[in-house]
């Protein structure tokens, strides 16, 4: 069995020796090279474009601006499987360029040169003219009447609202003895910061477009280049080689369209499109911010008789991924912490800024800092220890939801939550640091997080899987599930050895997917791959084994149900005799003058299930208040994501995860600057992206509790580890100070304020001045 | 690819100053870590370069014949951490120069450039101001050395003239024999940061140790180019080690420091975390000095 072992990535060897090519390694050096311009303003209507100045730079090819589209296809970029059902596909609302600018850094231009500098000169000399219009920043002022208007057919701005109730609110809130407990909560605009800039290229090869791209999605990102060009999608091939990192940005078509569609102006030349860290800030895809607000109404003993939540997702300039986001959140809130008598209303508002799309966790990171710091605070009114509170409404064993009929089949929250506190001394260190005094104080908090793994029912799940025997017994592995850096191959080829039962190095994944030969995916999203790419795996692992098994039958005259595949080798049951090699096998099958077999499997499987994936984390922080700074002193995670397939890379995931959440709750956050709409820190220096130096060791620890409804007993931990940090962490400067921060990120400024808000800091001059 | 026009490395400083004599335009490249920034902005797109990187004369830590303290100026921050000379008689400079950047840009980057750079958040320069550092250029009219307060004129602008090129930090002996101090960054992220404020304070103690006989406080980032806090220094000065002193240091500073309202940080944010930084940093200079805070 190699399901449960810390193997060794498939990948290492070459990622570590620097062997592993990506992208812009593929790329023929005769490409052109394409950049863009962007809008300097925030939102108005590009009149004239002068390029004159520009085409003079030697090496420039062509330059071509927002009015050389001539044919407008408005395509969707969201990285969802398409709906055949036009009710429920995702907004068409872009273009390859553009002459309506709806955020500062829009994309209305784009020069191709014959290299990079030339490239750069030339942006620099195209002179824009635009009629500028009003602009909105903020969701709820973009929600009033007489705000400036993104879209015509979202009047106020709203892209979508969706309401839940459960029970009767309003009669709840008679009962008498309730206490009101009322907060709202803001996260902030964050970027996925990903290692490797989006970056593709692009050819014409015998009239089809062939695109390369660094890219979570290659079967999606093939419909949406069609689309956005116009042609049949059986017209374009996409590649999608190794890439650094993703985090959901690469969940989304980027550049591909623009630079295919480059490529066919320049008359089907090899064009590269390679992004700046500056542009992957604004002009790739951001984290939607999302303000929420909670009003609870709790009984004196301590259960919740009636809750609300609103919350305003802010989408930025395109609709992208648009209202999923926010809807997960909101969808997570009636679960977590079940109550009978429940209203949520979610908006998802268009401002004019960086368009929001997937970020891993998928709004529930924007959930979960508003409802357990919520949490931290009902307990606190009401006077009781957190812990406490929470394991009395945690979403119970045997929960089901009616809709996906996720069901919670074992007592995740607390099995994790027990270990987590067992690992970082929680209940000692709770009772210590109760009632400080003095400038430096620490503090201990916790969060819990909801997650689930894969999109079923709101969309289609499927996973596809081929498989092909070679001569020596090895076979290919073949999935649209990709490697994103996250060790999904490693984990298919543990899945592949064990199902068909060969030695994992007999085992070669193809790592590239290319959608000519690619059996159909929709990629890495939704925690979803290690879960659906098993129910693939397994059903055509065991077509593949039926096939050997009965050519095996042919050669060995045993009848099948006395056979199996064991290390390699066809073994008889009854004695457990080897009879022969897979390899002697899968020769003589190819070579045989009697019986030629090319043995191949592959098959589709539809998942009709999901997975709850649920966990916490427990954070320790030294906060030195004259200073307004946080020091992470601790932070350990704790998940129930089934069983493991491969703990190690389950355990580097967790570290990732968490390190996301740092950042989110202490340092992270896109500012625009409010007298022109454009991004102020759009860069690794002034964005504060945690470093090595600002985290603690990082524990990840994990309850493995079988998922029934799994091939493998496994579920989600793409995203899960990211959900609960940033909370656990303000929770903890809570119990340090008494000071409550419900705006993300708890940073030196926002605790500036803090502070001396709650007379921590004083700034007065000491003592009665003399004058 | 980096849009440079023309690029001439120079072997020795006589070479770089003809080379910069000959191609006026053109721009000293040592370390490159800010200059090819600039340039990858577009900021300086299509400059002609001279490098001095090479000139490993300018390389180097010694005492000089008056034994002042002799930093060639292209010097990179890890080898300044590393000298003996630095971490028996400087080494506040050597904690400074390790808070820049990351490992990577302190083995690249260079106190000379730094310091040439002319930015106000310069991890190097807040402490060289407190030191009274002694800046040596030489150019086409020989070497001239002037205070590190007179070098620097406005934010970005140094007093740099055609054909020169910086050869030397100095600290004279006076300025460092009896002296400890402290250098605190502030910045958001504990590496890969740019100050949002620095404060380099050092003292000096009488034989008894309870008496401050004299203190030197710089900031960078308190205004547009890194200062002084002389109001500060004439309270303090002749006080007893002791928490008043401490406190009152830092409450003096205000005088001195002029910091902006920026979307970085709000001008009373900078102010607050200024006077935490002064009394802060006197108190662990007096503690490096063998004093203690007295009742």
């Amino acid at each position: 069995m190699y399901t449960g072992k810390s193997v060794k990535r498939v990948d290492a060897f070459d990622k570590v020796t620097g062997r592993t090519r990506y992208t812009d390694d593929l790329c023929d050096r005769s490409a052109y090279i394409a950049k863009v311009l962007h809008s300097t303003i925030a939102h108005g209507k590009v009149l004239k474009i002068d390029t004159s100045e520009a085409e003079k730079i030697p090496g420039v090819v062509k330059i071509l601006t927002c009015f050389d589209l001539k044919e407008k296809h408005y395509f969707p970029t969201a990285g969802h499987p398409w709906s055949t059902d036009p009710g429920h596909q995702d907004v068409a609302d872009r273009l390859i360029l553009t002459d309506t600018v709806r955020f500062y850094g829009d994309d209305i231009a784009a020069v191709v040169a014959e290299d990079e500098v030339a490239a750069s000169q030339a942006l620099r000399l195209i002179k824009v003219e635009y009629e500028e219009y009003p602009f909105v920043l903020d969701v709820q002022e973009a929600m009033k009447d007489g705000a400036p208007q993104l879209h015509e057919a979202f009047p106020n701005n709203i892209l979508k609202h969706t309401r839940i109730s459960n029970g009767d609110y309003e009669k709840a809130i008679q009962e008498p003895g309730l206490v009101k407990v009322e907060g709202w909560y803001d996260t902030p605009t964050v970027q996925h910061c990903h290692i490797e800039n989006f970056i593709c290229y692009t050819e014409q090869v015998n009239g089809r477009i062939h695109v390369v791209s660094s890219t979570q999605i290659p079967h999606i990102v093939r419909r949406v280049v069609a689309q956005a060009l116009g042609i049949d999608w059986g017209l374009v091939r996409v590649e999608k080689p190794y890439i650094g990192g993703g985090f959901g940005n690469k969940q989304d078509v980027l550049y591909e369209p623009l630079c295919a569609w480059l490529t066919l102006q320049t008359g089907g030349h090899l064009v590269k499109l390679d992004v700046s860290r500056e542009e992957t800030f604004v002009c790739n895809r951001v984290r939607h911010a999302i303000r929420s607000h909670i009003v609870s109404w709790v009984r004196p003993d301590g259960t919740y008789a009636a809750r609300k939540l609103e919350c305003f997702s802010d989408q930025g300039a395109y609709a992208s991924h648009g209202h999923s986001i926010c809807a997960k959140g909101a969808g997570s809130f009636p679960q977590l912490y079940p109550c009978e008598n429940v209203e949520v209303d979610a908006y998802t508002i268009f401002t004019n800024k960086p368009a929001a799309g997937a970020m891993r966790g998928y709004g529930i990171p924007q959930a979960m800092w508003a409802v357990e710091s919520h949490t931290e605070e009902v307990a606190a009114v009401i006077g009781e220890d957190p812990l406490v509170f929470r394991r009395r409404n945690l979403m119970p064993v045997g929960y089901e939801d009616g809709f996906s009929k996720n069901k919670l089949y074992t007592d995740s929250f607390n099995q994790c939550l027990d270990k987590a506190m067992e690992a970082i001394d929680y209940k000692r260190k709770f009772a210590e640091y109760q009632n400080q005094t003095g400038d430096v104080r620490r503090g201990i908090g916790m969060a819990v997080f909801w997650y689930n793994t894969a999109v079923w029912p709101i969309s289609l799940e499927s996973s596809s899987c081929r498989m092909v025997l070679n001569q020596d017994g090895s076979f290919q592995l073949q999935l649209g599930e990709t490697e994103i850096g996250q060790g999904a191959d490693t984990a298919f080829s543990q899945m592949a050895a064990d199902v068909v039962g060969v030695p994992l190095e007999k085992v070669h994944i193809v790592s590239c997917q290319d959608t000519d030969v690619t059996p159909f995916g929709t990629g890495a999203y939704a925690s979803r791959q290690t879960y659906v790419a098993g129910f693939a795996i397994r059903q055509t692992g065991l077509l593949l084994k039926e096939k050997i098994l009965d050519y095996a039958h042919e050669l060995t005259r045993m009848p099948v149900y006395n056979l199996d595949i064991k290390d390699g080798n066809i073994v008889r049951t009854t004695d457990g005799q080897a009879l022969m090699s897979l390899a002697e096998l899968a020769t003589e099958a190819l070579y045989s003058l009697s019986d030629s077999r090319h043995i191949t499997a592959e098959s589709t499987y539809q998942i009709k299930s999901n997975a709850y994936s649920f966990g916490c984390t427990i954070a320790e922080v030294e906060v030195d208040i004259p200073l307004c700074k946080v020091k992470l002193l601790n932070v350990v995670n704790a998940h129930d994501a089934g069983t493991l397939i491969n703990p190690a890379l389950a355990e580097a995931q967790v570290h990732g995860g968490m390190s996301m959440g740092i950042g989110y709750g202490l340092s992270e956050k896109l500012i625009f600057d409010p007298k022109t709409g454009r991004a102020l820190n759009n860069n690794l220096l002034d964005y504060k992206l945690s470093t090595f130096m600002d985290h603690p060791h990082l524990q990840a620890l994990f309850v493995e509790n079988p998922e029934p409804t799994s091939a493998f007993g496994t579920k989600g931990l793409g995203e899960p580890p990211a959900c609960s940090v940033a909370p656990a962490i303000r929770n903890a400067i809570y119990h340090a100070t008494g000071v409550a921060v419900n705006e993300a990120p708890v940073n030196p400024h926002i605790l500036f304020k803090a502070f001396t808000e709650a007379g921590l800091i004083n700034d007065e001059p000491k003592g009665p001045s003399q004058s | 690819m980096y849009d440079i026009k023309a690029l001439y490395e120079a072997g020795s400083v006589e070479e770089a100053v003809s080379l910069l004599v000959e191609h006026p335009e053109a721009q000293i490249i040592a370390g490159g870590s800010d200059v090819l920034v600039q340039i990858r902005e577009g900021r300086r797109a299509g400059v002609e370069l001279v490098s001095i990187y090479g000139i490993d004369a300018l390389r180097g830590i010694c005492y000089d014949e008056e034994e002042a303290i002799r930093i060639g100026s292209l010097t990179s921050f890890s080898h300044i951490a590393a000298d003996p000379i630095i971490q028996e008689k400087f080494p506040v400079l050597g904690e400074a120069v390790s808070l820049v950047g990351g490992p990577q840009i302190r083995n690249i980057g260079t106190i000379g450039g730094n310091t040439c750079n002319g930015v106000t958040s310069a991890d190097s320069a807040s402490t060289l101001f407190a030191w009274d550092a002694v800046i040596e250029l030489t150019g086409p009219d020989g070497i001239r050395r002037l205070p590190i307060q007179e070098f620097y004129i406005k934010a970005g602008k140094v007093d740099l003239r055609p054909g020169e090129l910086q050869t030397a930090i100095l600290i004279p002996k006076k300025a460092y024999e009896g002296y400890t101090g402290r250098y605190i960054k502030y910045a958001m992220r504990e590496a890969m940061d740019i100050a949002n404020l620095g404060c380099s304070v050092n003292a000096k103690l009488s034989q008894d140790k309870k008496t401050i006989e004299d203190v030197r406080i710089a900031y960078g980032v308190a205004g547009p180019i890194p200062l002084r806090a002389v109001t500060a220094e004439a309270a303090v000065k002749g006080c007893r080690t002791d928490q008043k002193t401490i406190d009152a240091f830092g409450e003096a500073v205000l005088s001195d420091i002029h910091p902006r309202d920026s979307w970085r940080a709000s001008k009373a944010f900078r102010e607050h975390i200024a006077k935490v930084l002064a009394s802060r940093a006197l108190k662990e200079s007096v503690l490096r000095g063998g004093g203690e805070i007295c009742e």
